[in-house]
């Protein structure tokens, strides 16, 4: 079946935004399930700007198709500099219009992505023993 | 950029062929007529309809059967099915296999809702059916057993002959699915122990919408169409003409110098592939159509895959999940034994006559560009 993706989405399947492994991460998300063909690993560096915990820097790798690795690198784009605060705000339909929208059957991609950012977030929380939300 | 497209999705369809085309051409405005009708310019479609019909079954030494024609491999494949179960009565059992077509499939499963017993053969991990298995599976009621040709998926090869062999000595009927290999594996419907073969045009550079069902004489079968009784009564609907006149050329013009030049590539690019880290072909190497070449690589995804190909202008197919309507990998990849995880990074190359040792080239080197780039964006080890 061809899918119509739009031309953003094609941009970054292309050229993947902060793509690749952190190796000193504050946080990492890992979700999805080879079996169901996405995997998304996001990883944050937490750094601090006006009094804020904000992420500085943040990597991600994608085992999946087209759309999926196109959110994960538009999730990254939309995290980075932003405050966890607001990094957790970012949700699938957030993600999906950035890109100009996805094929309705690739709609769990984008909630793949936001669900590891968030991940990441938790991960991070949790080892400096902040709760996350 | 156009000029350099390379089309290797030729399981998928195929262009039509110069010579078909014109081939077709008087059928549409001067010898247009209704072959039904009794004046000449009916005789002159009929002439050539009979024609086409003693060409196509000659090609398989169908001096038993019949052709009858239809739209094409879905049609005749519903037709087979659903016309044997009604023949017999409301119930029965009918035996085919996991790696089947579609349009089996889903007949077959349509016609279990309306009470009859299916049996879906389970196949090896290079796809092959057990004839010792159908023998099991054979029970007293069973009307027919349907396996496919030559899958078009894994390009593997049936041993249809021993199959056959096996539902005869138990008065069962053999059809076969033949839609990718009509032409392109010698088929002798006799020998082959087949009552029943589908075939269709557009994967042989004949035009859309044509296909066949050959019936042995005597195998009683209810029509889908009912009508004005053409095609011996078994198929209602004024004749499609030109269509079976290019479907008909098609044939003719199919020859072993060009099977053997797509096997040639279909090995060269097999044995490029397989230099790629992580790789491994599906299906059989020995028992296979001459045109396909089917792989999976680790760590990727397929339809991740087909899109970067595609950017180079290489036209491929994928049985990955993520690039079917429902999310699930394809039923035959599963069928072999892959995971969900394997079948997921799965692509099918299918050759066609025209295709170039240069297209070869081509398509290995950004294959392995490919592979590499989405194994560097993937989360998984090598
Ligand atoms: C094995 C097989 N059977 C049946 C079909 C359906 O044929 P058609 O497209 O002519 O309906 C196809 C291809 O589409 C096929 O590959």
């Amino acid at each position: 079946m061809s899918m119509n993706y739009s031309k953003k989405v094609m941009e970054h399947f292309k050229n993947p935004k902060n793509m690749g492994e952190m190796k000193d991460a504050d946080g990492v998300g890992k979700v999805g399930n080879p079996v169901c063909g996405d995997v998304m690993h996001i990883y944050i560096k937490v750094g601090k700007k006006d009094g804020k915990e904000i992420i500085e820097d943040i990597k991600f790798q994608t085992f999946g198709c087209v759309s999926a690795i196109a959110v994960t690198s538009m999730t990254t784009l939309l995290a980075k500099g932003k405050t966890l605060e607001e990094s957790l705000k970012i949700k699938r339909d957030d993600v999906a219009s950035a890109l100009d929208g996805l094929p309705p059957i690739k709609m769990h991609c984008s909630n793949l992505a936001s669900e590891a950012l968030e991940a990441a977030i938790n991960d991070y929380m949790k080892k400096t023993k902040k709760k996350g939300n | 950029m156009s000029a350099d497209k390379i089309y290797m999705d030729s399981a998928a369809t195929t262009r039509v062929d110069h010579e078909v085309m014109k081939a077709m051409q008087p059928y549409f405005s001067e010898d247009f007529g209704n072959m039904a009708s009794l004046h000449s310019r009916g005789r002159e479609a009929e002439h050539a309809v009979e024609k086409a019909r003693r060409d196509i079954t000659k090609k398989v030494n169908g001096k038993d059967h019949r052709l009858i024609f239809t739209s094409g491999g879905t049609e005749s494949n519903n037709f087979v099915l659903k016309g044997l179960a009604f023949a017999k009565k409301d119930k029965g059992h009918i035996i085919t296999t996991k790696i089947e077509h579609d349009c089996i499939l889903s007949t077959a499963k349509w016609l279990e809702k309306r009470g009859f017993d299916v049996t879906y053969l389970p196949v090896d991990r290079e796809g092959f059916v057990d004839p010792a298995e159908l023998e099991g599976a054979i029970r007293k009621d069973t009307i027919v057993a349907s396996v496919i040709h030559a899958n078009n998926e894994i390009g593997t090869i049936e041993p249809v002959r021993e199959l056959g062999k096996v539902a005869h000595e138990h008065d069962v009927l053999f059809h076969t699915d033949a839609c990718q290999s009509f032409t392109k594996v010698p088929i002798d419907l006799k020998k082959d122990n087949i009552d029943l073969m589908t075939i269709n045009s557009h994967k042989i550079y004949g035009p859309k919408g044509v296909g066949g069902l050959f019936v042995r004489q005597g195998v009683k079968l209810e029509p889908l169409l009912h009508g004005g009784g053409q095609e011996y009564g078994f198929r209602s609907g004024t004749v499609n003409v030109s269509g079976i006149a290019g479907f008909a050329k098609a044939v003719d013009i199919m020859k072993d110098k060009h099977v053997s030049h797509m096997e040639k590539l279909r090995d060269m690019l097999i044995d490029g592939a397989l230099k790629i880290d992580a790789s491994w072909l599906n299906g059989s190497r020995k028992q296979r159509l001459c045109n396909n070449a089917h792989f999976s690589f680790s760590h990727i995804e397929g339809e991740s895959l087909i899109i970067h190909l595609d950017l180079k202008g290489i036209a491929a197919s994928t049985g990955s999940a993520c690039s079917s309507k429902s999310l699930e990998p394809s039923h035959v990849l599963t069928a072999i034994g892959l995971k969900p995880e394997e079948a997921h990074g799965s692509i099918r190359f299918s050759l066609g006559k025209e295709s170039t040792k240069e297209e070869i080239e081509r398509t290995l080197e950004s294959l392995s560009d490919a592979v590499e780039t989405l194994r560097k964006i993937s989360p998984f080890k090598r």
